[in-house]
């Protein structure tokens, strides 16, 4: 769990810049009753969304598209793990 | 390490805006996250940083060409360790998205059933835990106590404390944390119990230390004198001839656990009296001590 603070810190982003991330659901922190809640996974999305915009000039109207695609294609590529496993599975004791 | 003109395919003559979309092209084509399955695109991107991070720093580029520093010499540490798509590949995070496959999930197949059941799984994720932090008053944390938190949000709490909890303790209190994003369960409430100090006791362990200060007739004599407990005073008797630094223990009275009790350790502490004692001190300039006693032999 990592706190607002060190999560801005850690990321380099200034306060306002967060917020707007947020309500553009390019962050979606938990909220605890007091404060926002970072993971580790949150961390890596912010430097994901930095390389995109910084080091590739991704412009913000991109940035969200890409993201979306990106969460799919991980859905996807998961949906697809799990199915490869379960034939890969069923063929073993089919073999047998 | 690779000449960096050559990794990002420029020329050693290219201007900084040449670096610049020369590296751009590249860290679009292999940046990790762009390329989930490609084990291979994290080293090439790192080594493409690398040579970017050479090439786009004029004073750099300059000592590289002037062969001041070698191409690994300028090269930093990635500055993230892990990858977005180190952490997309789980379920039950908050940036799944399961519209990708919806048309498929809809046979009755088994790759249909396996889809669908992924996508149930998600919904099915339970809320967040909460965080609260408790101060809890030294005494209601050795006997325990009942508290209401008021959240912020304007409900509350109720956290019943457990006899003997400790500083830094962390309650789970389950169902009480936020609501499933989806149909799942409600997360739990984590309470940390922070306990205040007290005047006079402190705690080690399942002990309770107490200094109690006795006058120095009580000390010379022996006396019954009433001590305090985390559960009421006792009366605790004195021996003739106590000192400061003398340990009491009172049995069974310190903290209650489920398996058994700790005990009081009571420190005394001889306190000479703070008003004029005109006939002590008639009495002491003319006592003679009946042995030697030096309390500084030892220094």
């Amino acid at each position: 769990m990592i706190t607002e603070r060190e999560f801005l810190e850690r990321t380099q982003l200034d306060r306002a810049t967060l917020s707007i991330w947020i309500e553009e659901e390019w962050l979606i922190p938990d909220r605890t009753a007091h404060q926002l809640a970072f993971t580790d996974m949150d961390l890596a999305r912010a430097n994901l969304i930095h390389d995109l915009k910084d080091k590739m000039g991704v412009n913000d109207e991109g940035l969200g598209v890409i993201l979306h695609l990106l969460d799919q294609m991980h859905a996807l590529r998961r949906a697809l793990a799990d199915t490869l496993k379960s034939a890969r599975e069923q063929q073993s004791s089919e073999g047998r | 390490m690779r000449d960096p003109y050559e990794i990002l395919g420029v020329a050693k003559t290219a201007t900084a805006d040449e670096i610049r979309t020369a590296y751009r092209k590249l860290a679009k084509k292999l940046h990790p996250d762009l390329n989930p399955g490609d084990k291979r695109a994290e080293e090439q991107f790192k080594e493409v940083a690398a040579a970017n991070d050479l090439l786009s720093d004029p004073d750099k580029r300059r000592r590289f060409d002037a062969g001041e520093i070698d191409a690994s010499g300028a090269e930093k540490a990635p500055p993230n360790a892990r990858y977005y798509r180190d952490y997309a590949g789980e379920s039950g995070h908050p940036y799944e998205g399961h519209g990708a496959y919806g048309d498929f999930a809809q046979g009755d197949d088994m790759f249909a059933e396996l889809l669908r059941r992924a996508a149930e799984q998600a919904r099915r994720r339970p809320g967040a835990d909460l965080h609260y932090e408790l101060q809890v008053e030294f005494l209601d944390a050795v006997n325990g106590a009942t508290r209401t938190i008021t959240l912020p949000g304007g409900g509350t709490l109720q956290v019943t404390i457990p006899a003997g909890v400790e500083d830094g303790q962390i309650l789970r209190l389950r169902g009480k944390g936020a609501p499933s994003p989806g149909e799942g369960g409600p997360g739990d409430a984590l309470v940390q119990i922070v306990v205040r100090p007290h005047r006079f006791f402190t705690r080690d362990g399942d002990n309770i230390l107490l200094d109690l200060p006795v006058t120095v007739k009580e000390a010379a004599l022996g006396a019954e004198v009433r001590a305090p407990t985390t559960t009421g005073s006792v009366m605790l008797k004195v021996p003739k001839r106590s000192n400061t630094g003398d340990m009491l223990r009172l049995r069974g009275k310190g903290v209650k656990k489920r398996d058994g009790a700790g005990d009081e350790l009571v420190k005394l502490k001889v306190m000479m009296p703070t008003e004029a004692e005109p006939e002590l001190e008639t009495f002491l300039a003319g006592w003679t001590p009946a042995s030697n006693y030096d309390p500084r032999q030892e220094m």
